[in-house]
């Protein structure tokens, strides 16, 4: 029988699974995960599930049954450790091994560690599991001081959460804006405000020296000077888990390097899926995209690949962040030198940000703006050419943009 | 558990117990109903978890906020009775709760 691996237990190897069983494939699916978890969303994690309100049993993007049906082997709590591509084996951290026919890459991220001394001190956090958030949610205790460290979505949300249940909260970010790397200026001032007016504090270029404490956190070391800290959450990025397939001689380039079918470059049986993927934007260039839709949009497609019925993919990524009641709806990509349209009014906490690139919406950003978000997402799918005028009148309905 | 009752759009029934407090969209994907993608897991973010509600019951439910209204206004094959099941909480009230599924969600 035919036999393919999976490597990952994420939300791409959740639809790849779902999508060979859909297009017929009726070979033999091992899933290899290095959590003990099944394939879990994660981001709820950083926002209901650390709240509370979101129980365990809730995150799980399908029930054990699924598995049980789709005659997938689970090998979770085991990590794999190498490719051996001439004999098509990967080796497994428990020393077993798999033969595959065809392989499916989906590791994902991990989070970047903080290089500073102290960062080993208990109480300095990250967030990208379960077992993560179960570590950090117990130590959220009203009143204590929570040192943010980067301002991203992961910081943002998480500094959110915890002013909400009654901590201090300080954000230190090194760049002079928050998101800098997801969002346009208009949004990095808007959610600083926002996050002000919540009562979080700000250290804007502000890098962080170190930590201190007695084996536990005390202060974190930032701008010179110290400040104190109950617990830290590190959010500072990612990288991806590419270094099985780098030592298997597959091209890799901060990620693995697919082509536009989702398939290795070097290797006719190996492909790969979702965060871990270096791959072809639309516009051609080559990006790493850290998203749901990524992950799922691109499991599709690898999976048609692994039967033979290789599909491009040219997907339109979009991202959502749920900070306050705020939610923040981007789609497409924006570049630096894009035109930049503000339709409605950052102050009534509803607007939109729309890039525009040769006269083509490129990305927008949409606050609490629903039908931005959506006919800016279409109008970037179709190519469409637009006014700038008519996507700056707000009297004008998106519908009629459309 | 209230028992809520999905139609596919091929008239296939399934009726499956839901715990409170869930939604309608998390009933679906717990239990395997095709027809509902649901890709962002439940934060109205993506309208991939598009249901007809059955008439007798569309009056029982909390009216919709306006995220769920603007992102419904742009779904495929929308009808008065749509709503996104994401947004649906699971009560006692709604023992028996029936809808239908859309032929896509895309």
């Amino acid at each position: 029988m035919e036999k393919f691996v999976i490597v990952g237990a994420g939300q791409a190897a959740a639809q790849a699974i779902a999508s060979l069983r859909a297009e017929g494939y009726s070979g033999a699916i091992t899933l290899v995960g290095d959590e003990l978890y099944p394939p879990y969303q994660r981001p709820p994690l950083s926002k209901a599930y650390l709240l509370g309100k979101l129980e365990r049993d809730r995150l799980f993007l399908k029930p054990d049954q699924f598995y049980t049906e789709a005659g997938v082997e689970l090998r979770l709590g085991v990590q794999a450790t190498a490719i051996d591509r001439p004999a098509r084996r990967l080796q497994l951290s428990d020393s077993s091994s798999l033969r595959y026919d065809k392989l499916l890459l989906a590791t994902g991220t991990r989070v970047r560690r903080i290089r500073v001394p102290g960062a080993e001190l208990a109480g300095v956090h990250y967030l990208r599991s379960i077992a993560d958030v179960d570590l950090l949610r117990p130590a959220l205790v009203p009143g204590k001081k929570l040192a943010v460290i980067g301002g991203g979505y992961i910081g943002l949300e998480v500094a959110a959460v915890a002013v909400k249940l009654g901590l201090e909260v300080t954000v230190f970010e090194a760049l002079e804006r928050l998101m800098a790397r997801a969002v346009s200026p208009a949004l990095s001032e808007f959610y600083l405000a926002e996050h002000r007016a919540a009562g979080v504090k700000f250290h804007l270029n502000t890098g962080v020296e170190g930590f201190t404490g007695d084996g536990e956190l005390r202060a974190v070391r930032a701008g010179g000077a110290e400040h104190a800290a109950d617990l830290a959450l590190v959010g500072i990025g990612v990288l991806p888990n590419a270094e099985i397939a780098a030592a298997a001689g597959l091209s890799c380039d901060d990620g693995i390097v697919v082509n536009r079918y989702c398939a290795s470059v070097d290797d006719p049986e190996i492909f790969a899926a979702g965060d871990c993927t270096r791959h072809h934007g639309r516009d051609g260039s080559l990006l790493r995209l850290e998203c749901v839709q990524n992950a799922i949009d691109q499991a599709k497609h690898a999976a048609l690949a692994m039967l033979g019925r290789p599909t491009p993919y040219s997907e339109v990524p979009w991202f959502w962040s749920d900070q306050y009641d705020l939610k923040l709806q981007i789609a497409g990509l924006a570049r630096p030198g894009d035109d930049l349209v503000l339709r409605g009014n950052p102050a009534a906490r509803k607007f939109a940000v729309f890039h525009l690139r040769k006269g083509l919406v490129a990305a927008v950003e949409a606050v609490n703006a629903a039908p931005e978000y959506i006919v800016g997402r279409k109008l970037i799918t179709d190519a469409t050419p637009v006014s700038v005028e008519r996507l700056a009148d707000t009297a004008i309905s998106m519908k009629q943009i459309a | 558990m209230p028992k809520i009752k999905y139609i596919e759009h091929n008239g296939k029934e399934h009726i499956v117990d839901v715990p409170l407090g869930w939604s309608v969209m998390e009933g679906a994907v717990k239990n395997m109903i095709p027809g509902i993608d649901a890709d962002c897991g439940g934060a109205c973010a993506c309208a991939t978890c598009h249901v007809y509600v059955d008439p007798a019951w569309a009056a029982k439910l909390p009216p919709k906020e306006d995220m769920e209204e603007t992102m419904l206004d742009f779904a495929q094959d929308l009808e008065a009775n749509s709503r996104l099941s994401c947004q649906i909480k699971v009560t006692k009230e709604l023992d028996g709760f029936t809808v239908r599924l859309p032929k896509s969600q895309h």
